[in-house]
């Protein structure tokens, strides 16, 4: 992102305005972006309007949102771990920040060109497990602690199928890097979604789950855990983990556009032109919104599953489909 | 004692060390410490309430738990206990109506039913037919009402938040025509001893009627989202299954009896001076006895409720809405048990005079109470998740429970 503007700065400076514009130019407008759709998506799914006061059709809810959260109290529960517990919702979204560094929104629009890119995302997506644990022990709450324990197995139990499912695709590209990922796809002609729909499907299936939304949301389930690990959070450490959360669905979205729905790459158009590194981060926005609605739909339409089924889900049904995917997209490859 | 037990062998040959608190304590802590080397692990008792979602107010559930499975649940009850029967006895019969109103409160007008029938018993008054039919044309809208709530409310137990929009919004139509007839949305109190309050309103027979296509079509609705998912299907089939003879021996009522495949309705089985025995309907029974089972019960019970609804309507018959009855209501001295078939099942009451204004003595007989009786048998070995499934098919309305 910084290359087009052709300017010299020095590290520090470098890390400096990465970071600054990883945050304010990309992370948050894309996380408030999704969250608007959504929620106005999940509204008119289910028959009503959503947040309309606010703004034209409660379009700064989010910052209504932001506001109300600071202004509440920050309670500690009083036999709370209190380090561990007010550090956890920081752990949960450094996590998710780590994984925008290695998304390329363009052929040299990037803020960290990786040669183990999509390995490094998948390793540390899953630092937010932690965090998530470290919640639900220092609450000092059963439910939290029923909730933190779920959601680790959960988590755990969900990472090998995310991360077999891009195996398969990193197979047909050759590489770890993701832009070149992109590149690849151009170059087949096809986006890897047409000879990776298996993995395309556990991908999300997984992403599901390790975001812990419905119908694998049994972490945080209202019905039984009031809402598992989150249940002493209050003010704004609650809305770190709600941030979290969607932040987290933005960015899974766009690594799965990226992976399958050739990144900011657009059907005919050279995708190593110049001007793709403006347009490109858009491309790959309106691909984001469009796995993004997949992963809510699915929230609004399906009950949640049990702890026991979730986890036979995981080990009998989508790793084996996943090494399958593997074993084929492998003799494929040696084949052709 | 449990120190006593718990005391390393070598130690309690020792009979000072065993009296010593201070080595007892050490002892104490290593024999726990060995505990937890053999991965031996310690109960953990759960307040389910009286606060959770699950809980539709003020239900506590003191659940013991092995990890994620109970050991032992038991329904602590009474946190909104509002003294009904105790009210009722200083208040004059119709003033009454409006008090056991808020027993269940989300399908009101069948409340009132059995108390004024049985005023009317000890009167020995009957309700005009037209009165009998609207009322129990009223009484299958209050049923619709609210099974319609447990039919979204149950899918958002087990994390299908969608369905209860759909409930919310598809029962505004019964609730629209209650309110167009009878001045209350939530609380009709539109039964008078000797008939109902008024005449129905001009068009309201056209508008109920395509309410209850409406009510068909949210059921279809129902059908395909909650009923044919199969992640629904495995939350409920074979969790919190009752045997039919043991529904019988709690005293269960309602779906849930009927969920267990006993095919007891009080509409059909009691004589009753309501209209039921005059049009052609159908008991829907389940074997299965299982979460599905009582879902799918329920689900079937408020497709015929709106086609028991049209029948009523189509052969309303002509005539007066009142009896002859005194301005000032004195009901002869005796005794009189009336119970219907409600919402949530048999609701029945036991009116005791002395010839007064008021009654002497009113016992409620509530449905959902006897059907929380069962659940600490049926909780006994399910594991956390299935308490928010048995709990929501059961069916339970806090007003009913504590009245």
């Amino acid at each position: 992102m910084l290359t087009p503007l052709a300017l010299e700065f020095a590290y520090w400076q470098e890390t400096i305005v990465k970071i600054v514009i990883g945050l304010v130019a990309v992370l948050l407008p894309t996380g408030a972006l999704v969250y608007m759709f959504l929620f106005k998506m999940m509204s008119f799914m289910q028959s009503r309007l959503g947040p309309m006061e606010t703004g034209p059709h409660g379009a700064m809810q989010l910052l209504a949102e932001f506001g109300k959260f600071l202004q509440k109290e920050d309670i500690f529960p009083s036999k709370a771990d209190r380090w561990v517990f007010a550090a956890a919702p920081f752990v949960v979204l450094v996590s998710t920040f780590m994984l925008v560094l290695v998304l390329p929104g363009g052929p040299s629009a990037y803020f960290t060109d990786l040669s183990t890119g999509i390995y490094f995302a998948l390793a540390v997506s899953s630092v937010s497990v932690i965090g998530t644990l470290m919640a639900g022990w220092g609450s000092n709450s059963k439910y939290a602690l029923l909730g933190g324990l779920r959601a680790a197995g959960q988590l755990i139990a969900y990472e090998l199928p995310l991360v077999l499912s891009v195996v398969g695709v990193v197979i047909m590209a050759g590489t770890l890097n993701l832009r070149e990922i992109v590149l690849s796809q151009s170059d087949f002609g096809i986006w890897f979604i047409i000879p990776q729909f298996l993995g395309f499907l556990i991908y999300l299936i997984a992403i599901q789950a390790e975001l812990t939304q419905p119908p694998f949301d049994m972490p945080v389930a209202e019905s039984e855990l009031v809402t598992g690990y989150l249940t002493e959070y209050s003010g704004l450490r609650f809305l770190l983990f709600f941030i979290a959360e969607f932040a987290t669905a933005a960015i899974f979205s766009a690594i799965g556009a990226t992976l399958f729905l050739g990144g900011w790459t657009i059907p005919f158009v050279d995708p190593t032109a110049e001007f793709m590194n403006y347009i490109g981060p858009f491309v790959l926005g309106i691909k984001m919104i469009g796995i993004a609605f997949l992963i809510f739909w699915f929230r609004v339409t399906y009950p949640r599953f049990r702890e026991d089924q979730l986890q036979r889900l995981a080990w009998k049904f989508l790793i084996p489909l996943a090494l399958f995917n593997i074993v084929v997209t492998a003799v494929f490859k040696v084949v052709f | 004692m449990t120190a006593e037990l718990t005391l390393p062998a070598d130690a309690l040959a020792n009979q000072d060390l065993a009296n010593n608190a201070q080595l007892r304590y050490i002892a104490s802590q290593a024999a726990d410490s060995r505990i937890n080397v053999e991965l031996e692990t310690e109960g953990m008792t759960l307040n389910i309430g009286p606060q959770h979602p699950a809980t539709h107010g003020t239900l506590r559930i003191v659940a013991k738990l092995d990890g994620e499975q109970v050991i032992e649940a038991q329904p602590i009850m009474g946190y909104m206990h509002r003294g009904y029967e105790k009210l009722t006895e200083v208040r004059t019969y119709p003033q009454v109506t409006t008090l056991i109103n808020r027993i269940d409160w989300v399908g009101s007008f069948a409340n009132e039913v059995p108390f004024i029938l049985a005023a009317e018993e000890l009167m020995d008054v009957e309700a005009p037919p037209r009165a009998q039919w609207i009322r129990t044309a009223l009484f299958e809208m209050g049923r619709i009402a609210n099974i319609m709530l447990f039919l979204g409310d149950m899918a958002v137990q087990l994390g299908g938040i969608t369905a209860v929009f759909y409930a919310f919004r598809d029962r505004e139509f019964v609730l629209n025509q209650i309110e167009s007839a009878t001045g209350g949305r939530f609380h009709p109190n539109f039964n008078r001893i000797g008939g109902i309050k008024d005449d129905l309103p001009a068009g309201w027979i056209e508008e109920t009627k395509s309410a209850m296509v409406k009510v068909r079509e949210f059921c279809d609705e129902m059908e395909d989202l909650v009923v044919g998912n199969e992640i629904f299907q495995s939350r409920c089939r074979g969790v919190g299954v009752i045997p039919a003879e043991l529904a019988k021996e709690y005293g269960l009522s309602g779906a849930n009896l009927r969920g267990s495949g006993v095919d007891w309705d009080l509409r059909r089985d009691e004589p009753s001076p309501l209209a039921w025995s005059e049009i052609d309907w159908k008991v829907w029974t389940h074997p299965d006895g299982d979460s599905f089972s009582r879902y799918w019960v329920r689900l079937q019970e408020t497709r015929e409720a709106s086609l028991m609804v049209e029948k009523l309507l189509d052969n309303l018959p002509a005539g007066p809405i009142m009896a002859k009855v005194p301005r000032i209501i004195k009901v002869p001295e005796g005794e009189s048990y009336v119970q219907t078939e409600n919402p949530l099942g048999a609701m029945g009451y036991y009116v005791v005079s002395k010839g007064e204004l008021t009654p002497f003595r009113v016992k409620i007989r509530t449905a959902s109470f006897s059907n929380m009786s069962i659940t600490p048998w049926l909780l006994e070995g399910v594991y956390v998740p299935d308490i928010a499934t048995i709990l929501a098919s059961l069916y339970f309305i806090l007003g009913d429970i504590d009245r």
